[in-house]
């Protein structure tokens, strides 16, 4: 039972990093701020809460499992904080997103709107 | 200053959730840290209805439930567009209004679009929020809408939230 919980974790762990190196992924390979900060929120919501689910499983139920999901609590309170920041900054500094299909765009890119 | 037991309670349960100690210097030194705690808060006035919504933990915790499977959906949207073809992705920058009154019920209605991958809010005017999307689709005014109207309803509570939203429909 307890080895079952251990590989489950792992996998769950695993699957959690995957979606990082996704995350990651998407930041290389989207075009600008606005939607490399899609890709970002990947990492910080899919990856995240995975590998504190898969820690939880192989942890099992104790203090350590309280203190993880108050890690968990605390990354989805601050990291839309932190993108929305990002956003916001750039957003601010007069940044124009890339507006409509990523291939038009490329073409014409002063043809965003505000 | 109602607001302020609510806040010593949760803080005192945040201290022993992350210590779990229970020796009488360690307890001291707990009290003492809360005690702080509160007192800075207070220094800030930031303790009011907005920033201690323990009133309505219950509504909030059952919005976050909901919110996690929009989280799940739009997690598998939007891996699917980073490892889809390149020019895939069809961004737009939308402005949508809000039916939430609080600034607790805008905040959580904007942080929950930020949380969500796909959807990011870049700017806040009063109840009209700036998002850019990563696909056209996701950011129309009728996409939002349940998220706006849960997020109002665990803020705000269900009457004031359905008011608001039947009087803009």
């Amino acid at each position: 039972m307890a080895d079952a919980l251990f590989w489950a974790g792992g996998g769950l762990a695993a699957a959690g990093a995957l979606l990082a190196l996704i995350g990651a992924l998407g930041v290389l390979r989207f075009p600008d701020v606005y939607t490399r900060i899609h890709a970002a929120s990947i990492t910080d919501t899919g990856g995240a809460t995975l590998m504190i689910l898969g820690l939880c499983l192989i942890s099992g139920l104790s203090l350590v499992t309280l203190k993880l999901v108050l890690v968990w609590v605390f990354i989805m309170l601050t990291s839309p904080a932190a993108a929305n920041a990002l956003a916001n900054a750039a957003y601010s500094a007069g940044h124009t997103p890339w507006i409509g299909s990523f291939r038009i765009m490329q073409d014409n890119r002063k043809g965003g709107s505000r | 200053m109602i607001y302020l037991p609510g806040l010593l309670v949760a803080l005192a349960a945040l201290w022993f959730a992350l210590s779990g100690e229970t020796a009488p210097m360690f307890l001291a030194l707990g009290a003492l840290s809360v005690l702080v705690t509160l007192w800075l808060a207070a220094r800030l006035r930031i303790i009011d209805r907005d920033a201690s919504p323990y009133h309505r933990l219950v509504q909030l915790a059952l919005y976050l439930v909901w919110l996690m499977g929009q989280i799940v959906k739009a997690n598998i949207a939007v891996i699917a567009k980073v490892l889809g073809p390149r020019h895939a992705i069809d961004p737009a920058l939308v402005r949508l209004k809000t039916s939430a009154k609080t600034d607790l019920g805008r905040a959580l209605f904007a942080n929950s679009i930020t949380l969500t991958p796909g959807t990011v809010t870049v700017d806040i005017e009063g109840d009209l929020l700036v998002v850019h999307a990563l696909v056209r689709e996701a950011a129309t005014v009728h996409s939002f809408s349940p998220m706006d109207r849960h997020a109002a309803k665990a803020a705000d509570g269900g009457h004031a939230a359905k008011a608001a939203h039947g009087g803009k429909a």
